[in-house]
């Protein structure tokens, strides 16, 4: 890929410099963020808005491991208990793993097809700043009488119809999240359709903005959905309709239903971004273009539309008929195909390349291994019988935290490391990063891999308390997730540091990259692309 | 049309920094925090909602009159405009999804939880319970007369489908550019849905006290509440919307090339029609 392009920015913003002293630049201090238009600006507030609802829900995650370190009530209340891994959950999700990756596509996503802005760069602002005062509805349910919702981040009727006013905050905030989400994928199917550079095809894009286009649709098809559940769940506990009482004719297996037709594809949601960073990042460090590019976008065409009609494997001990048991069991075992020829074209990648292993290809290896065990224990708990031993049992908080925490978010991780040079235009310390990585891959494992145990012996989930035989691998667990928790500080530091300063980053630090905003310099222009480049 | 169109031709508009953001936040900030005092009875929470309301609606005129400024003088090229157009349908198709989860709700609840209620291993709980529609469920002691369709319903199905019609006809009015056609014809598809709007106030009125039919009665009421209301919720937004467009009209806003504006807004209102033709055939006639 070959591009012309010239110096149009007016404004070299420095870093994420805090003065800007042309008159065309924008405000300065709190206003420009404030006020910001700049695709750049709005990333970078995704990105510390989703770092910090990390640590919020990381401290939440230890408390309940510090819990549950030992056997017996210890720390905290039971209903407490309940409240923090209801809120751990949400805030994870809604808070931590969905911005960060909005935040890579406003930063990514105009860069690599060569266009000035995000499409509707105002409103780019607005679901933003649409975020804070969900976050505080949700935090501030801690302050609410009852308490905030403590009903599993799933927030299933009957329970989620009896709390108190927390339940309607939470309410409220999945609404404004919602709205922020569509905003955002609106904008970014725009932006990716409308103002690719010239020359630019749909089969010329880079992967990462080929996965987030896909995210994009699933999005704006599930999100509304989960806006009218949480309507319905509202009306029913406060204007007496019975869509979830069977009293009334309703139904509340009908809400795990609709839940769950927005909560799969929701799941997709959060990882193919994080393919599309690992592919943007794997070719780069083997020095090979990816293997099978066409395959790789279809792969994640058909993982979003199978994701679409395989909800029910969430319900499968809720009562249904045998034969939607069986449609639901192998629609989601038909997802491991897709999936395989990701993991094969990701490997197939690195097959006699010239690999290096710097902090970001580290990650995209650690979460091809570790992503893919999370990958085979779906499998598992897809076969009917099998998931009816697991439901409810640590088996599936270990399946899906292989996949979120060693899938989307090491996606993250690495996608920060690969482009921080060019965001900040300084190079991050790579000894500390590789320290972060092998901290990180240590200790989740550690975390992790035992409650695949915990879970085949049948300790159930969101209990405070458990019975002694479990007592070992808990502490285990509890360990590895102090050690994870507090390695994530390492990612602070690296991070903090290499804004402030650091070896000088070239416009292309990375020999293998190809994409386009390589060949833009280091720090990035306030504005760029201007005038598209062509695409040959 | 300005005649200074020419110098952004070829360039991507990008807007200046603008305070309508974090402005629309902080009214959602007291419209959710507002929401959730006032329905569990905290004191002065309504305070709350009005002043977010407030704030909202001033931001929306405030954002919504400099995007027309900005499209008035020209700034707005063709990609602009076809981003206008891509945003525009995928909203659309965000809302369809909306009233989806609504459709979903009342076909399971008819075809699946109803009947299975009212099945032989529900007997014991409810012998009477016999799993017919329309119903208010098997615990609910309620008893309520369901929506007829050919009443005020067909009135407001062809008061609608007639403001689909005069909506094209103003659109036509405009491509030829018969601007006194153009305001008639928008004043005409205003006053129908003004009509209609009133016509389903009334026809609530008559549910309440007449027919017994309340949101607390079961299954029946439930759906029927969540779908004409969203469903009214919207002609109200579009209506709203329409009267905008009117008085960009009566500005002598829009050219025959230049118009999408107008044409956004008319695809919502085609759109609301649509909702209320599936309406009309799921809630009343069926």
């Amino acid at each position: 890929m070959a591009a012309v392009h010239d110096d149009h920015g007016h404004a070299h913003g420095h870093d994420h410099g805090h003065d800007e002293h042309e008159h065309h630049g924008p405000p300065s201090g709190f206003m420009r963020w404030a006020t910001t238009t700049n695709h750049k600006d709005i990333g970078t507030m995704y990105l510390w808005f989703s770092f910090t609802m990390f640590l919020t829900g990381g401290v939440m995650a230890l408390m309940i491991r510090a819990e549950l370190f030992q056997p017996g009530m210890q720390l905290v209340e039971p209903e407490f208990f309940n409240q923090l891994t209801s809120m751990h959950g949400l805030i994870m999700v809604f808070g931590a793993i969905m911005p960060a990756f909005v935040g890579f596509a406003n930063w990514q996503v105009p860069l690599m097809i060569g266009a000035p802005d995000m499409a509707f760069a105002r409103m780019n602002n607005w679901s933003f700043w649409l975020l804070p005062p969900a976050a505080l509805l949700l935090m501030g349910s801690f302050l609410a009488p009852g308490g905030a919702p403590a009903g599993g981040w799933t927030f299933y009727p009957p329970l989620s119809v009896q709390m108190g006013m927390g339940m309607d905050m939470m309410i409220f905030a999945v609404h404004i999240l919602g709205a922020s989400s569509i905003m955002g994928s609106i904008n970014i199917i725009t932006t990716i359709i409308n103002m690719r550079a010239p020359g630019m095809s749909l089969m010329k894009m880079p992967l990462f903005v080929w996965t987030w286009l896909i995210t994009a649709y699933l999005l704006v098809l599930v999100m509304p959905v989960l806006a009218g559940t949480v309507t319905m769940l509202l009306t029913d506990r406060h204007f007496g309709t019975s869509f979830f009482n069977a009293a009334g004719g309703g139904d509340p297996v009908m809400f795990q239903h609709i839940f769950w037709f927005f909560g799969h594809p929701e799941v997709y949601i959060m990882i193919l971004p994080a393919f599309g960073i690992v592919s943007e990042i794997i070719p780069t460090f083997a020095r090979k273009p990816l293997f099978g590019y066409s395959s790789m976008v279809y792969a994640t065409a058909s993982i979003a539309i199978l994701s679409c009609i395989v909800w029910a494997h969430h319900m499968f001990t809720v009562g249904m008929p045998a034969t939607a048991q069986l449609f639901f069991m192998y629609a989601t075992m038909l997802i491991a195909i897709p999936t395989g020829v990701k993991v094969f074209n990701w490997t197939a990648t690195m097959w006699r390349g010239s690999m290096t292993f710097e902090t970001p290809m580290l990650f995209s290896i650690g979460f091809i291994f570790l992503f893919t065990i999370g990958g085979f224990s779906g499998v598992i708990c897809a076969l009917v019988p099998v998931d009816i031993q697991v439901q409810e049992t640590y088996y599936v908080i270990a399946h899906f935290h292989y996949v979120l925490v060693s899938g989307a978010l090491f996606g993250i991780f690495g996608g920060t490391y690969y482009w921080l040079p060019k965001w900040t235009g300084h190079m991050y310390d790579e000894s500390l990063g590789k320290l972060h990585f092998w901290m990180s891959f240590l200790f989740f494992n550690v975390t992790f891999f035992v409650q695949h145990f915990l879970g085949l012996a049948g300790m159930p989930r969101r209990v405070p308390d458990y019975a002694l035989q479990f007592a070992d691998f808990n502490m285990i667990s509890s360990i590895g997730a102090f050690g994870f928790g507090f390695s994530q500080l390492i990612f602070l530091y690296v991070i903090v540091k290499c804004i402030r300063g650091g070896e000088k980053a070239p416009s292309k630090p990375w020999e293998g990259s190809t994409t386009l905003e390589w060949e833009l310099p280091s720090p990035l222009p306030y504005h760029t692309w201007a005038t598209p480049p062509v695409v040959k | 049309m300005s005649q200074e169109s020419s110098h952004t031709a070829d360039t991507y508009y990008v807007p200046e920094p603008s305070t309508y953001p974090l402005t629309g936040s902080i009214a959602i900030f007291f419209l959710g925090f507002g929401a959730a005092f006032s329905l569990n009875a905290v004191p002065y929470a309504q305070g709350l909602l009005a002043i977010g309301f407030a704030i909202l609606f001033y931001m929306i005129f405030m954002w919504f009159r400099t995007v027309a400024r900005e499209s008035e003088a020209g700034k707005f090229n063709a990609q602009v405009d076809l981003s206008f157009r891509w945003g525009m349908s995928w909203f659309i198709f965000t809302e369809v999804m909306f009233f989806a989860a609504f459709f979903g709700a009342l076909y399971y609840m008819r075809v699946l939880s109803v009947p299975w209620l009212g099945d032989l291993e529900h007997k014991i709980l409810w012998p009477d319970f016999t799993g017919g529609w329309p119903t208010a469920g098997p615990g609910v002691q309620e008893n309520f007369t369901p929506m007829g369709p050919w009443g005020l319903p067909a009135i407001n199905t062809a008061l609608l489908l007639t403001s689909g019609v005069t909506c094209t006809w103003a659109h036509w009015a405009l491509k030829l550019n018969k601007r006194g056609q153009l305001n008639l014809s928008l004043f005409l598809t205003i006053a129908l849905g003004i009509i209609f709007l009133a016509c389903q106030i009334y026809e609530y009125g008559h549910a309440y006290s007449d027919l017994n039919l309340k949101m607390t009665s079961g299954a029946y009421g439930s759906t029927f509440y969540m779908l004409t209301g969203f469903h009214g919720f919207h002609v109200t937004c579009g209506t709203i919307m329409l009267i905008t467009i009117l008085c960009r009209c009566l500005s002598g806003h829009f050219t025959p090339e230049h118009h999408f504006g107008f044409e956004g807004v008319a695809w919502y209102w085609h759109f609301v029609d649509v909702v209320w033709l599936g309406l009309f055939i799921f809630v009343y006639l069926l």
